[in-house]
């Protein structure tokens, strides 16, 4: 089946298998931050935006995604580059992997609710399991990269 | 896994139901659940076109399109408002933001699991499912119905005074309930769905009118009545007698809640 898809700004026209999954679909189009992960629709690894909602794209076939937008992390450079220093900072990166997912879904939130309580960070964000990292640090950078943007 | 070697977006619901009477055809939901199966789909029948992803409001009810995510329940203020902020506390520990943004009413619904945190409210709602080409029936009576080639259209809450709680109880936060409760007065008609027990959710209405004057002695009476009414049993998460003790120990909280005691 024919799809077309706005992946990162750029109109993408081409068949597709039927069944094919959004993150396969993104990742043969050469978006490395989408992660597979737990496959149980549970780790938030795969985080992407459609039509600017953070979705799973391990759960979201391509054939549905015809005619939206679609975001992944290297679609968001300048607001990932400025966000994930601070998230450096705080130690809060170590093997890496949840990172781009964690990203995503981060500034998903920063543009739905830009000052969130310490609650709500943690309630939106329940969905991006680390193995590393204890969720502190994460949470730390986030509340730095706020404050940055508050006095900006 | 799934594989699916046909994808439809139907232009109509008649469309939909001829392609859903072959056995390995299958309606999509939010795809949540499903690509976890191990199933060989011929067509996957998308319903997006069939005015199905909105909740939609008029003076006499709520209908929620089948495809109507959780978040968007969970973000709706008219249907919270109604709710008295249960249906965003219904799904809110539902994995996280993305799965919402994906899992739909409907497939929730649909697949009558016993885990569904919304099948046990809306089920406490008094609210009824529209199918093609059955038309609208009740939820409770759908809950019993067996799994056939139906569509399921939408959710119909009726707008009637309605109180109502939901509380859970998980290992962990997000993951499925051990339990699930939601008590409500719809139209001065308390009742109780009991969810996860862990079969689907099961309701239990206050036919003896224990409740007729609400208060602690009365509460605790409801409390155990409900216990008595339910099956519960044991399974990985929890054993089947401590369920059972538990829903008595939600009935009450959920009632206090709902009637500030």
């Amino acid at each position: 089946m024919e799809i077309k898809i706005k992946l990162n700004g750029k109109l993408i026209k081409e068949d597709v298998d039927a069944g094919t999954l959004l993150i396969d679909w993104l990742r043969a189009h050469k978006c490395f931050s989408v992660k597979r992960g737990c496959e149980t629709s549970n780790c938030g690894l795969c985080t992407v935006f459609v039509n600017d909602k953070p979705v799973l794209s391990c759960s979201v076939l391509v054939a549905r995604a015809n005619g939206c937008s679609v975001t992944t992390l290297e679609g968001l450079q300048k607001e990932a580059e400025e966000f994930g220093a601070y998230i450096a900072n705080e130690g809060a990166e170590q093997c890496g992997f949840c990172n781009p997912g964690f990203m995503m879904n981060a500034i998903a939130m920063f543009r739905e609710n830009p000052d969130p309580t310490d609650d709500e960070i943690r309630a939106y964000l329940a969905g991006n399991l680390c193995r590393c990292s204890g969720y502190e640090g994460q949470l730390r950078g986030i509340k730095k990269y706020l404050q940055y943007k508050k006095g900006e | 896994m799934i594989t699916i070697k046909n994808y439809v977006s139907v232009d109509t619901v008649e469309e939909a139901y001829d392609l859903n009477k072959k056995r390995n055809n299958q309606v999509l939901g939010g795809m949540c659940w499903l690509k976890m199966m191990n199933k060989d789909v011929n067509t996957a029948i998308d319903l997006s076109k069939l005015n199905v992803k909105s909740i939609d409001e008029d003076e006499t009810c709520f209908r929620i399109g089948a495809y109507v995510t959780l978040r968007e329940l969970e973000m709706s203020t008219s249907f919270n408002e109604y709710t008295n902020g249960g249906m965003k506390k219904a799904v809110e520990h539902i994995v996280g933001v993305q799965f919402r943004n994906c899992a739909t009413i409907g497939g929730s619904i649909w697949g009558r699991f016993g885990f569904s945190d919304l099948l046990t409210f809306f089920l406490s709602l008094d609210a009824k499912v529209e199918l093609y080409p059955t038309g609208i029936v009740s939820l409770k009576e759908f809950r019993d119905m067996k799994v056939n080639n139906d569509i399921l259209l939408s959710v119909i809450v009726d707008k009637k005074p309605l109180k109502v709680a939901y509380q859970t109880i998980r290992n962990q936060s997000t993951d499925f309930p051990v339990l699930a409760c939601a008590c409500s007065n719809v139209d001065g008609k308390y009742n109780t769905a009991i969810g996860a027990r862990p079969g689907k959710a099961m309701l239990v209405e206050d036919d003896n009118n224990i409740l007729a004057e609400v208060n602690e002695e009365t509460i605790k009476a409801y409390s155990e009545y409900v216990m008595n009414r339910v099956d519960t049993i044991s399974d990985s998460r929890a054993s089947g007698e401590y369920r059972k003790r538990m829903v008595k120990v939600l009935v009450s909280r959920c009632m206090k809640e709902m009637e500030g005691i």
